[in-house]
């Protein structure tokens, strides 16, 4: 970087395993984060807003929460749409059926019944592996789309099967306008996103990691499978369960399991890999670019001038998000994160590299 | 009894056409390890271009002869999925050497949403009819075994007997041929292929057409069945727990993964559905097929996963 961590002198364990050991970074983040809390609502209008902070908040969390999944435990799933679901019907469950449930804690049961629902689905991992895992886990996404379907308690027996929630309200706090709406959700992003880092880089994080480079011998030094998988689909399926109860409630307002179906499981999935597999913070930048992405490809024919059809410019979008795609694997595999990173190591020697 | 056996048969019908589709899967897995997700993509954008040149050639040339036009749009529509291998070998496979399988499946994923999009904007997004002359009524069999017979559809047989002939085709031209025996050798290992001198690149073109092909014969059958639209490249999802049910890298394991699917879905949907509210066939082939995979993990018929550290 333009700042390097020469004079910092860590006499402590404590001050050299920090998350930021380098002042000037912790700085830099902190700085970001009172950003994001103090100027940006007052800076960004309506449609940023509803368009695209929200959104994008909200799926970094589900992403931070399918990389410690397939990251960092190195079980790849498909079905996080379908965890999601789980935690926004269940929220949606005991907000209406419970008389005075407050909304946090409806949203983290929510996510907690995403947890029950997860670790069922993850057992199969201890026996089945790779390929095979990640197409068996297309079993969830396709059950709690069947369930929350034709299963009328979970939609409190609504006719047209699809559900809503009015009124969102804290301690007080009424949550109407997208201001409201957008500093709620990056409080939990906040929390859930340091708790992930925290999480990855203890022990039971070391564990993952473990299972994910080779979990035989993982299992020989002494790493119980059967404890460290489960973990890693309860905590991603948990944090999958409160962003999906997050995009129902604040994002959506009402929601059909349409609004969870596999195309946001793969969409999840895209933001890990484009982002960084096993990297907290290369999921904010795949999320960042997956909403964007389509968004600009979508107004880039308005810019530019050149009249195409509405059909078209959604094909058009397709190809060319698919060519984009394709085009990152093929460059950067290992993802933004790893461009990140590179971009640090060539700016700490600058401007006088080897 | 006579019903029972209906459902029976009509599932095996349709576990025929799932085997078809789970057939491209297992070719791409077994000869480049890649889990080619873009599958139902090549059926949809296959039967695309099937329908669109049967419907431009009589436009542009005048020939009308239905079965002249029909074999010139299959050769024609064979020649992109020739085209569009060799692309993605070039393009995109050629360039992810080497990465991990879950790279790759994002790769292949790409793939589909730009074959999605590809195929609607040179072909069009509208529902097209594929018309190679199947036999649409349904017939009566067993008449005189049971009260009433059992009905089968004529169009579902021909599937089978195409998806039947289709396979041992595959066989054939696995176990007899040099570039059969090429594709083989690269299956069980790349680099000792590679050092007895077979050129992977040239294998994995050949290796994509012929997934094309198996695409393009897939979605003419269920074009025709259904409609070219665009939820003909859903069928991959129907797919999917055949091959892992089967094996990810056998073919007769797809065969038989797609029978037992097939009558399974039959069965429950008749039996088990009405007491769960129906729409249950879509999970529980994933559910049959995970079960399955709990007693041998790597599918029926699946190459054993040994692990070594």
């Amino acid at each position: 970087m333009l700042y390097r961590e020469n004079g910092q002198f860590k006499t402590t364990y404590r001050a050299d395993q920090q998350i930021f050991p380098i002042a000037q970074d912790r700085y830099l983040i902190l700085a970001l984060v009172a950003f994001a809390f103090l100027v940006v609502p007052f800076a960004a209008s309506e449609y940023l807003f509803r368009a695209i902070l929200i959104p994008f908040l909200i799926l970094s969390l589900a992403a931070i929460g399918l990389n410690i999944l397939v990251g960092y435990c190195g079980q790849i799933s498909l079905g996080t749409g379908g965890f999601m679901a789980v935690g926004a019907y269940m929220a949606y469950n005991f907000l209406v059926r419970i008389e005075g449930m407050p909304l946090v804690p409806a949203i983290l049961l929510g996510g907690l019944c995403a947890t029950v629902v997860g670790v069922l689905f993850g057992i199969p991992s201890l026996r089945i592996k790779g390929m095979y895992l990640a197409v068996a886990t297309l079993a969830a996404q396709f059950f709690t789309d069947w369930a929350f379907l034709r299963v009328k308690w979970f939609t409190n027996d609504s006719s047209s099967g699809s559900v809503s929630v009015s009124g969102l309200s804290m301690l007080g706090w009424t949550i109407d306008t997208p201001t409201e709406k957008y500093l709620f959700c990056l409080g939990f992003v906040v929390v859930f996103a340091l708790l992930a880092k925290n999480l990855v880089r203890s022990h039971i994080g070391r564990e993952w990691m473990a299972i994910r480079d080779m979990d035989v011998a993982a299992s020989v030094i002494g790493i119980r499978p059967v404890y460290a998988k489960l973990t890693a689909f309860a905590v991603s399926s948990f944090i999958v369960g409160v962003a999906g109860a997050l995009w129902g409630f604040v994002y959506l307002g009402s929601w059909e399991p349409a609004a969870f179906s596999i195309d946001r499981s793969f969409q999840l999935l895209f933001m890990v890999i484009i982002g960084g597999l096993g990297s907290i913070m290369g999921s904010f930048f795949g999320a960042a670019f997956i909403v964007i992405l389509p968004i600009l490809l979508d107004q880039l024919p308005g810019w530019l001038g050149i009249p195409l059809d509405t059909a078209l410019t959604a094909h058009l979008t397709f190809m060319i998000f698919g060519a984009l795609i394709v085009f990152f694997l093929i460059v950067e595999p290992h993802g933004l994160a790893r461009l990140w990173t590179v971009g640090k190591e060539k700016l700490r020697l600058w401007p006088f590299p080897h | 009894m006579g019903f029972f056996i209906e459902a029976t048969i009509g599932g095996l019908m349709s576990g025929m056409l799932y085997a078809l589709v789970a057939l491209g899967f297992v070719l791409i897995f077994k000869a480049s390890g890649v889990f080619n997700f873009a599958q139902g993509a090549m059926v949809l954008f296959a039967a695309l271009a099937m329908a669109r040149f049967a419907e431009w050639i009589p436009l542009y040339s005048g020939i009308d002869n239905k079965i002249v036009v029909n074999v010139l749009a299959f050769g024609a529509a064979m020649l992109v999925m020739i085209a569009s291998a060799w692309l993605i070998e070039r393009l995109v496979l050629g360039k992810l050497v080497n990465q991990e399988g879950i790279t790759l499946l994002m790769a292949t994923l790409g793939i589909t949403y730009f074959l999605d999009g590809f195929g609607q904007t040179v072909f069009g997004s509208d529902i097209y009819k594929i018309d190679v002359g199947m036999p649409k009524d349904p017939i009566f069999l067993f008449e005189n075994l049971f009260q009433g017979g059992v009905l089968v559809g004529q169009e579902d047989l021909v599937a089978a007997g195409v998806a039947a002939a289709l396979v041992g085709m595959l066989a054939a031209f696995f176990q007899y041929t040099g570039t059969g025996r090429a594709l083989r050798a690269v299956a069980d290992d790349h680099q000792a292929a590679q050092s007895i001198g077979i050129p992977l690149n040239r294998i994995w073109v050949i290796v994509w057409a012929v997934a094309g092909f198996v695409a393009l014969v897939a979605g003419i059958i269920w074009g025709s069945k259904l409609g070219v639209q665009f939820s003909l490249s859903l069928v991959a999802l129907k797919a999917l727990p055949v091959v892992i049910l089967g094996g990810l890298t056998s073919v007769p394991g797809a065969i038989l993964g797609g029978l037992i699917i097939g009558v399974g879905e039959k069965l429950s949907e008749v039996y088990i559905g009405p007491m769960l509210g129906g729409g249950i066939e879509i999970w529980f082939a994933y559910v049959l097929a995970l079960i399955f995979l709990l007693v041998r993990p790597q599918g029926l018929f699946g190459e054993k996963i040994i692990d070594r550290v």
